[in-house]
């Protein structure tokens, strides 16, 4: 392409970006909105994936050992548990251990006097599970093992949480792609309207003998310069927005672990980036088709 | 031959057939008037040979090149060698004369000395010397026309096509039009021009192809009988 005719398309892309301020502030606002709810749904997914992904790692079977394991059998039962691919880790935890985190969390009670000196509890191993979804049956395996007594594992409320952070990551998924589709659609529509305004022109533009390439450039530029501009405001809102989250709201959640990696949070605002880019562009090009079919 | 039709017969969607079983050859260096009531299907006739519409049957050559087996890519070629005049002008309001006519070179990604040089020598020519800055608006249409003829003549083409270009043009201004168009004719272009005017037709003893609901119903040099 000849260094003229680059120079052209700028030119008009900028003179049409002029002349149609109105409409170029709308298509420009309309991306802004669009990447600013997406990056607010990107961050609700990414975060409550996290969540989610602390939660889940926090399950564990506790499977208490019968009383009279001797150490050679307890040591058997944690090696075959470790060799179980379904295991990620396995912690032995003595009764006496058991006992003094008792007594740590009751405060200065001295628990073993009142016993009478005999320790009532059991030993214990701790078990996480390498797929946290797959830990009941993880712990139904675990009961049938020789030496093991009662299993805990917390069913009922590990049921419960996955079944919620499924339909989560399903909603959020679900959230994100329809407001691409509506950013498109929206982008599209304010696009076409530039273009309507400028129908007279393309159609010279084609009799003339001007290829639908040439014809199309310059909305795309414009439709590009659009939506990097629409996209960046989005995002310094969305950063301003998120870091005050983090200063100010996040301390008051510390139970609820907010993604502060900045690497990670600059992909994200590249991704973010690209998506507003390719909505103006494939919204540009679903309005420009139309016109161009003379 | 520059212009060949064949049985050319197009209905437009809604079952309006517009040409009925057109043939006709058309020569290089000619001027040819078409005549016919309104709906008689000369704009019809215009558009197929652009191709912005596309002949429900028969054959259409423009240079020896096929306009209907033509690639979606070659339309631009084709329309590089035709340039356009309309009744209404169709010139950009935005852009001044010189903008309006260097406009048609631009797009065709002609470079800017070429441009510079051949807009000018082509404004000189239609007579608009010195209103290269002004708008559009700024013109009567006479001048607008002008500016048109400007931009359709520009990248040299082959043939020029005018729709009704006088139809908006008092009598005086309008046959200042027909001499623009026919020293372009005498400059080795072949013109082709849709035409209600009569008067202009009889005192240009040209050829005259005459349309009725579609058909060729006479084509003869000087005489318009519909
Ligand atoms: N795009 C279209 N869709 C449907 N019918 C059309 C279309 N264009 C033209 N027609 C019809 O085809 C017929 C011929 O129209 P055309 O425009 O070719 O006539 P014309 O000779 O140029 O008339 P005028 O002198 O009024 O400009 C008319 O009946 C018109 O209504
Ligand atoms: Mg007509």
């Amino acid at each position: 392409m000849r260094w003229q005719t680059i120079k052209y398309f700028f030119r008009e892309a900028k003179t049409s970006l002029r002349r149609n301020s109105v409409l170029s502030i709308a298509t420009a606002t309309t991306i802004s909105i669009c990447v600013f709810i997406l990056g607010i749904a990107v961050l609700l997914y990414m975060n409550s994936g996290q969540v989610i992904q602390k939660l889940e790692s926090d399950v564990e079977i506790v499977a208490f050992l019968e009383d009279d394991l001797t150490t050679y059998q307890t040591e058997e039962l944690q090696q075959t548990l470790k060799k179980n691919p379904a295991v990620l880790s396995v912690t032995f935890v003595s009764k006496d251990e058991a006992l003094a985190r008792l007594e740590n969390k009751m405060g200065e009670y001295d628990l073993l006097e009142s016993m009478e000196g005999s320790n009532p509890l059991n030993d214990s191993l701790e078990i996480k599970a390498t797929n946290p979804r797959e830990v009941g049956e993880l712990a139904a395996a675990v009961e049938k093992m020789k030496g093991v007594g009662k299993v805990r594992y917390g069913q009922d409320l590990v049921q419960k949480l996955f079944s919620a952070t499924h339909w989560v990551r399903i909603l959020s998924v679900v959230i994100v792609v329809f407001l691409g589709m509506a950013a498109v659609f929206l982008v599209a529509t304010t696009t076409r309207l530039t273009i309507f305004s400028r129908r007279k022109e393309i159609y010279i533009m084609k009799l003339v003998g001007a290829t639908n390439r040439f014809i199309r450039f310059p909305f795309f530029l414009e439709g590009m310069a659009l939506s990097v501009s629409g996209t960046l405001f989005a995002l310094v809102f969305l950063g301003l927005g998120y870091f005050y989250m983090i200063e100010n709201v996040q301390p008051a959640l510390a139970f609820l672990p907010m993604i502060t990696d900045i690497n990670v949070l600059i992909k994200m605002g590249l991704g973010l980036t690209l998506a507003g880019m390719a909505l103006g562009v494939i919204g540009t090009f679903i309005s420009l088709n139309k016109f161009l079919d003379v | 031959m520059l212009v060949q039709m064949y049985n050319v017969s197009k209905s437009y969607d809604n079952g309006v057939r517009a040409l009925n079983d057109v043939t006709l050859k058309i020569e290089r260096g000619e001027f040819v008037f078409l005549m016919g009531h309104s709906g008689a299907g000369k704009s019809t006739f215009i558009k197929l040979l652009m191709r912005e519409e596309l002949p429900t049957r028969g054959q259409i050559f423009v240079a020896s090149r096929s306009v209907l087996r033509m690639k979606k890519a070659e339309i631009p070629q084709l329309r590089r060698n035709i340039g356009v005049i309309f009744q209404d002008f169709k010139l950009l309001e935005n852009k001044t004369v010189w903008e309006n006519v260097a406009f048609a070179m631009q797009v065709v990604g002609a470079t800017s000395q070429q441009i510079k040089a051949r807009v000018e020598e082509t404004i000189n020519m239609v007579g608009l010397s010195g209103r290269e800055s002004s708008f559009p608006s700024q013109l009567s249409g006479g001048e607008q026309q002008r500016v048109g003829i400007a931009r359709a003549i520009v990248n040299r083409p082959l043939i020029v096509i005018a729709d009704e270009p006088t139809g908006n043009l008092d009598a005086d201004t309008a046959w200042e039009i027909m001499e623009l168009m026919s020293e372009i004719n005498r400059k080795g272009t072949t013109i082709i021009m849709a035409t209600h005017a009569h008067e202009i037709v009889r005192r240009m003893h040209k050829r005259v192809i005459c349309l009725d609901k579609g058909c060729v119903v006479s084509d003869q040099q000087g005489v318009s009988i519909a």
